[in-house]
């Protein structure tokens, strides 16, 4: 029994028939009760008044926006070294979920932001390499949908997704020495305030066991999105195959 | 290795102006930039090192479909995808002309046209420092992308969307040293990390593009 049987398609089918179910009662049952929990059961924060408990959607959210695109990497890193399309199809049904969770903590972030910071949009660090992660995924998904071919759509993709990982990252630290050179000190704060790291260990566990079980409901929302996705992805082709095999035949 | 570089130089200088074209437009965004934000001089020193840097940048990106695209359609790729050079060395060639028809003209006006947007004159040899270091990473980043889109027929929109933010680092450093260079800081430090992103991607870039072209080669 090893994890390499799941690249089989119909292994992957009825495993993933079992888990569908489950894993999105799952994120219902953690997300309701994370934010009911969060958005009415815990105290205002004394500066920030009621805006603080936004922080259920955009931390959450962050983390995943990211966790997407390294789960898209290893598929990736899977589809080029050996080859299951099954991989390949995750990380294509992983692409719009990780962008959708960007714009979702892009958005909370700057509905948080107007009363608190005064302004909709900063250019700091943080913010600045969210905005860059959400021009990768569209160019992702954008090369996905261009080529016909899928097995060249994958392979083409996979080794965007590769070279984009590093110079993500490498985007990631050089707005971090851009922005410095501006105003150091207010970003140093506006980061720590807006990291899902930093609130971790400075927020009361008031506020942060309603965050730990939202963040639950997220996670467990992703896996359930992509195992949904990816099964629709492995009927699409399919269905294609058999559309081929009638007008051959 | 030699003999291609020497064609293609060949071709991109006499065959319908791909050469010129990038130097041109550049002109033309350095020129329509004081329309945009209004002619005085001190609010064009500002902005003048942005607006150098994000103009060769996109000089650079206009003339990427250049290096691989004419040879994919006449089908030459596929003759030299066959010939005893490796791919690697003839993505490398390729996009060593591409920088030497792009990149390395851009640096060499980028002094002058700098001039008419008021940058101090204490920040010239920054600039075209930062230009010559950082304009090969710009062609071997885009000859990734260029290599992506190769088979695609309207790619080009595509390979901006995709090569734009793969560029942000190279912008964000080489503009940063020419700021600094206007302020009177040192420049040392984002120049050498220029140098690290361009230094990296000759080494390895050249590698992923040929495993992309023999993708789209299949």
């Amino acid at each position: 029994m090893s994890l390499w049987e799941y690249a089989n398609p119909r292994k992957f089918m009825t495993t993933t028939d079992r888990m569908v179910g489950p894993a999105f009662w799952l994120a219902g049952i953690c997300l309701l009760a994370g934010l009911i929990w969060g958005f009415f059961f815990t105290p205002n924060d004394f500066r920030q008044g009621a805006t603080v408990k936004i922080i259920y959607l955009h931390v959450p959210s962050a983390m995943m926006a990211i966790n997407a695109w390294v789960m898209m990497l290893v598929a990736s890193l899977i589809w080029l070294v050996r080859r299951h399309h099954v991989s390949a199809l995750a990380a294509k049904a992983a692409a719009p979920i990780g962008m959708t969770m960007t714009l979702i903590a892009i958005f909370t972030g700057a509905v948080w932001g107007q009363p608190t910071w005064g302004t909709w949009w900063e250019w700091d660090p943080r913010l600045t390499s969210f905005l860059i992660l959400l021009l990768f995924y569209f160019g992702y998904m954008a090369l996905w949908s261009a080529v016909d071919d899928p097995d060249t759509a994958a392979d083409l993709t996979s080794y965007l997704c590769l070279v984009g990982s590093i110079f993500a990252i490498l985007s990631r630290y050089a707005v971090n020495f851009w922005n410095q050179g501006l105003h150091q000190g207010s970003s140093v704060f506006r980061a720590a305030a807006v990291t899902g790291t930093d609130t971790e260990e400075k927020v009361s566990n008031v506020f942060f066991l309603p965050l730990l079980l939202s963040m639950a409901g997220f996670v467990a929302l992703f896996i359930a999105l992509v195992l949904l996705r990816t099964r629709s992805e492995v009927r699409l082709r399919r269905i294609h195959a058999l559309e081929t095999k009638e007008r051959m035949a | 290795m030699i003999r291609l570089l020497a064609r293609d130089l060949r071709l991109a200088v006499r065959a319908g102006g791909g050469f010129g074209l990038a130097l041109a437009f550049f002109l033309i965004v350095i020129t329509l930039v004081p329309f945009g934000v209004g002619p005085g001089s001190d609010q064009l020193a500002v902005i003048a090192p942005g607006i150098l840097w994000i103009g060769a940048l996109l000089a650079c990106l206009l003339s990427l479909d250049r290096i691989f695209q004419a040879d994919f359609e006449d089908g030459s790729l596929d003759v030299l995808a066959t010939a005893p050079l490796p791919l690697e060395g003839i993505t490398l060639a390729k996009t060593l002309a591409h920088w030497l028809t792009t990149g390395l003209p851009l640096t060499l006006v980028a002094p002058i046209l700098a001039l008419l947007l008021n940058l101090p004159s204490h920040a010239q040899g920054t600039l075209f420092l930062s230009l010559a270091i950082g304009t090969p990473a710009l062609s071997m980043i885009g000859a990734f992308g260029a290599a992506l889109t190769v088979g695609l027929k309207r790619g080009g929109l595509l390979l901006s969307l995709l090569v734009l933010p793969l560029y942000v680092p190279t912008l964000i450093f080489g503009a940063d040293a020419v700021r600094r260079a206007v302020d009177g800081q040192t420049v040392t430090t984002p120049l050498m990390l220029l140098a690290v992103i361009s230094l990296g991607s000759i080494a390895l870039l050249p590698f992923v593009s040929a495993a992309v072209l023999r993708i789209n080669l299949r």
